[in-house]
C-alpha cells in the first residue's frame, strides 16, 4: 500500500504531501505520524501542502485530526504552502481549520516550532529553579 | 459540447472526478481560483454521492451561453435520499462522519446550484461554474 514518507528534522517531522490524497492513504498518514511523534519524541510536525490543488472537508478534517492528536501528544502541528487559491476556496467553503496553526512556507513554519521550543525550555528551565 | 459520464463507486473515483472536472475547467479556460473552486465543490458532492447515496455517477459537461463557456456538474444516486433538504442545506448538517460542510460548501463555490431529492428515491445535485 501507497505511504506518505515522513522526514525526522531535528525535533520536528517534515511531511509533504504531493499526491491526490484518498482515504486509505489519509488514515495511513494519521497513524503513522503518532506513531513516529511517540517513536522520535517530536515536538513539531510540519505538513507541506504546496503540491496540493484542493483542500476539501475531507483533507481538512484530516489535518484537524493530525493536529489535535499531535496536540495531545504534546507536538504542535503547522500546515505550511497553501496556495492562495486554496485558501480563497477553503474560506467560501466554510472551512476554516481552527485548529491548526498555518505558515507560508517550510522555513517559517520550522520558526514557529522552534520558538514554541524556546518557550516549554525556558518554562522548564524556570520550574528548576 | 463535450461531455462525460463516471461512475462513483469507490473513494479513488472521487479522485477521478476531481481529475475530469480539472479537465473541463481548463477547457472552459477558468480562472485559476474559478478552477480550484469548482475542482473543490466536484470533491465535496462526489463525497456525499458515495458515503451518503450508496454511489451514483457523475455527469461532467462542457456548455456554452452568451458567449462564454462553463462547465456543469450533474451528480445521481438512487441512495436514501434526504428528508428535509433546506435543513441539510445548512452548515454543519451531517447524517454521517463529514463536517457537514458538503452541499452548503459546493452551493457556495457554484455559480449555479440545483438540488432534487426524494426520501427513498434518490438524489440530484447539478452544480454550473461560469467562465
Amino acid at each position: 500500500m501507497d505511504r506518505i514518507p515522513i522526514l525526522k528534522f531535528g525535533n520536528a517531522l517534515l511531511v509533504t504531501i504531493q499526491v491526490d490524497m484518498h482515504d486509505r492513504l489519509a488514515t495511513a498518514l494519521e497513524e503513522d505520524l503518532t506513531a513516529k511523534i511517540v517513536e522520535y519524541n517530536a515536538k513539531g510536525v510540519l505538513i507541506d501542502i504546496s503540491a496540493l490543488e484542493i483542500v476539501d472537508s475531507f483533507i481538512g478534517r484530516m489535518l484537524d485530526n493530525i493536529a489535535a492528536v499531535s496536540r495531545i501528544l504534546d507536538a504542535d502541528t503547522v500546515v505550511v504552502g497553501m496556495r492562495p487559491a486554496v485558501a480563497i476556496t477553503l474560506v467560501e467553503l466554510g472551512l476554516s481549520l481552527t485548529g491548526v496553526k498555518t505558515a507560508l512556507n517550510v522555513e517559517r513554519g520550522m520558526e514557529l516550532i522552534k520558538a514554541r521550543l524556546r518557550t516549554t525550555e525556558s518554562e522548564e528551565d524556570d520550574v528548576e529553579q | 459540447m463535450s461531455s462525460e459520464r463516471l461512475d462513483i463507486r469507490t473513494s479513488d473515483d472521487v479522485v477521478r472526478v476531481r481529475q475530469l472536472t480539472r479537465t473541463l475547467a481548463l477547457k472552459a479556460g477558468l480562472s485559476l481560483v474559478d478552477q480550484t473552486k469548482v475542482i473543490t465543490a466536484a470533491s465535496e458532492l462526489a463525497r456525499n454521492t458515495l458515503d451518503y447515496g450508496g454511489g451514483g455517477f457523475v455527469l461532467a459537461e462542457l456548455i456554452e451561453g452568451a458567449g462564454r463557456h462553463g462547465v456543469r456538474l450533474t451528480f445521481e444516486d438512487q441512495g436514501p435520499g434526504i428528508q428535509d433538504v433546506e435543513v441539510a442545506m445548512k452548515d454543519g448538517f451531517t447524517s454521517g462522519k463529514g463536517m457537514g460542510l458538503g452541499l452548503g460548501g459546493a452551493r457556495r463555490l457554484s455559480n449555479e446550484f440545483f438540488i432534487h431529492s426524494k426520501p427513498g428515491e434518490g438524489t440530484k445535485v447539478t452544480i454550473a461554474r461560469w467562465k
